[in-house]
């Protein structure tokens, strides 16, 4: 499948939108009101900040843009529209949390229930962006059952190492709580991904081109229908990057130990230098979330590939 | 609204297209005239990006391909039209989160409304046959409307309330009928043909049929094929070696 980078920046931003909002509201509930007026209140503009930025620019691809608020018309039967109507409904509980977690003597059990409201909506928000990829029989790589895990936890791991990192330039680098989260995740994430790859990786073919054209058995393709290539061609037969699949895969790999081994050392260094190490953890789990992103598009094969010369899928 | 019809009552119409895969000869008249009727119909424009350049792109509604099956004597060729099968459980219609895609309850054609389409592409990765291509210039998903505008149209002549590609065949590959009904015309044929789905293990119910190539006339007693390269009864007369001394000489 074509990598549009509107949808990898989409997936791969808000997911980490979510995964840090999801624990905010949940450290609200747990621990009361925001310990730091700015911490709380720079830690909830990035979270809802990633989130703008990456439903804004998936809407970018659109041929209409102007038309994306009809999408939140058919959720019931549609996961793209269900995700457009979670994210817009995780605002509002998200937005009165932020205001009460920031404020000073807000009330408790309101502020817990708030919290984990955002937190519950986030992570289906999250689910429903997967169940786009996950519904699609017609792409056997996305139609599998470890993507949504794989999704959650990617959003959770980047949002945890997001949540470490604006912790240690507000000076809280030292919470055994948030580095253990933090890490865990992130050992999550890679082991999620790693089932996920071997298990693509030996997955027999059940399509082939004799069920397609309904000639059976040999079937080869001597002419195509058209000269020059078609939407169907560049949007579903994309396979630049496949050949580069497991040089990229390591990249991923590297990059989630490198993140680790960052936040790990931020933790030990409780000083000046902490927030250097959390940042560059920061970028290194982004940029490992979006080879990862990629490379879930780009390996992806759709059963139509079957009419223009692929012998099975 | 993207939910599905209840298309399951009996006698429910089903309008769709018998293709004939033993006919067609691939002459491309079909997606021809689809492509000149459906930009100024209800699909215009169907877009051309640099028509006359080095490397034209755009929207056809209906694509020719060629396959080859067989081997040896066994081989043969065919020209296979692909284009929208207006599936009974069509998946490029749920997934469309504005309902811009639909199943009509009426006839089943599968349509896309241009003016509520937000041009997003996820039901073209939803369908198995490649049966719905962007059309770039004017964002929104193009199809196979099974030329809605024309077999209901009074204002053409009844022979001419047909789908464009079906009155463009020369061959007669291509039939249009209501399969939902099993005295149709395009039913009977389907059955007495064999007719078959494409990828029926996917379960989207196409309502397109494809009849199958006949058997080859060889096969059944016909010509037979014989190499060029022997020349006379090969029974060693002199004639016979004659010849075959001017062959060797001359080659």
């Amino acid at each position: 499948m074509h990598p549009a980078y509107s949808v990898i920046l989409f997936t791969t931003a808000s997911g980490a939108g979510y995964g840090l909002l999801a624990l905010l509201g949940l450290t609200g509930a747990s621990h009361g009101s925001a310990s730091d007026f700015w911490f709380g209140a720079v830690s909830m503009l990035v979270a809802l900040g990633l989130i703008t930025a990456g439903l804004l620019s998936s809407t970018f691809h659109l041929g209409h843009p102007e038309r994306a608020w009809r999408a939140f018309s058919q959720w019931r039967s549609s996961w793209l529209s269900r995700e457009g109507v979670l994210a817009v409904a995780t605002y509002i509980p998200a937005c009165l949390f932020g205001l009460l977690w920031v404020l000073p003597d807000s009330n408790e059990s309101l502020l817990a229930v708030l919290g984990i409201v955002t937190a519950i909506l986030a992570m289906v928000t999250v689910v429903c962006t997967a169940m786009i990829y996950a519904s699609l029989s017609t792409i056997r790589a996305w139609r599998h059952w470890m993507v949504v895990p794989v999704y959650v936890i990617f959003s959770i791991a980047t949002g945890a190492v997001l949540l470490f990192a604006l912790a240690s330039v507000f000076g809280r680098s030292g919470i055994p709580a948030l580095g253990v989260i933090t890490i865990v995740a992130l050992v999550l994430a890679g082991l999620a991904k790693l089932v996920y790859w071997i298990s693509i990786d030996n997955m027999k073919p059940i399509y082939t081109m004799g069920d397609a054209t309904g000639l059976g058995g040999d079937v080869r393709q001597w002419e195509l229908p058209h000269t020059s290539e078609n939407y169907i061609q560049s949007e579903m037969g994309f396979r630049v990057a496949r050949k580069h699949a497991h040089k990229l895969r390591v990249i991923v790999g590297a990059c989630l130990v490198a993140a680790l081994v960052l936040v790990w050392a931020a933790f030990g260094f409780e000083g000046s230098s902490a927030p250097v190490f959390a940042v560059l953890a920061v970028v290194l789990s982004g940029i490992g979330a979006v080879v990862e992103r990629w490379l879930f598009f780009a390996q992806a094969k759709h059963v139509v590939s079957l009419f223009y010369g692929e012998q099975s899928v | 609204m993207t939910t599905l019809p209840d298309t399951t009552q009996p006698g429910q119409k089903k309008l769709g297209l018998v293709i004939d895969l033993d006919t067609c000869v691939g002459c491309q008249a079909c997606a021809v005239s689809c492509k000149e009727w459906n930009t100024q119909g209800y699909s215009a424009p169907l877009t051309d990006l640099e028509p006359y350049g080095p490397d034209p792109a755009g929207a056809w509604l209906n694509r020719i391909h060629g396959y080859e099956t067989g081997d040896g004597d066994n081989a043969r060729g065919l020209h296979f039209p692909r284009s929208c099968l207006h599936c009974e459980t069509p998946a490029c219609v749920t997934v469309c989160p504005t309902g811009a895609s639909y199943k009509r309850a009426e006839d089943g054609i599968v349509l896309v409304n241009p003016d509520t389409c937000i041009g997003c592409k996820l039901c073209s990765w939803a369908c198995p046959y490649g049966a719905r291509e962007y059309d770039q210039d004017d964002g929104v998903m193009k199809k196979c409307t099974l030329c809605v505008d024309r077999i209901y149209n009074e204002n053409l002549e009844p022979e001419d309330r047909k789908p464009a590609c079906v009155k463009a065949c020369p061959t007669g590959a291509r039939h249009f009928g209501d399969l939902g009904d099993e005295n149709s015309d395009v039913s009977k044929l389907v059955e007495a043909r064999g007719g078959f789905d494409l990828l029926p293990q996917m379960d989207y119910k196409p309502v397109n049929k494809y009849l199958p190539p006949r058997p080859r006339r060889d096969k059944a007693g016909g010509v037979k094929s014989s190499p060029l390269e022997t020349v006379g009864k090969g029974d060693g007369s002199l004639a016979e070696r004659v010849f075959s001394w001017i062959d060797e000489v001359l080659s």
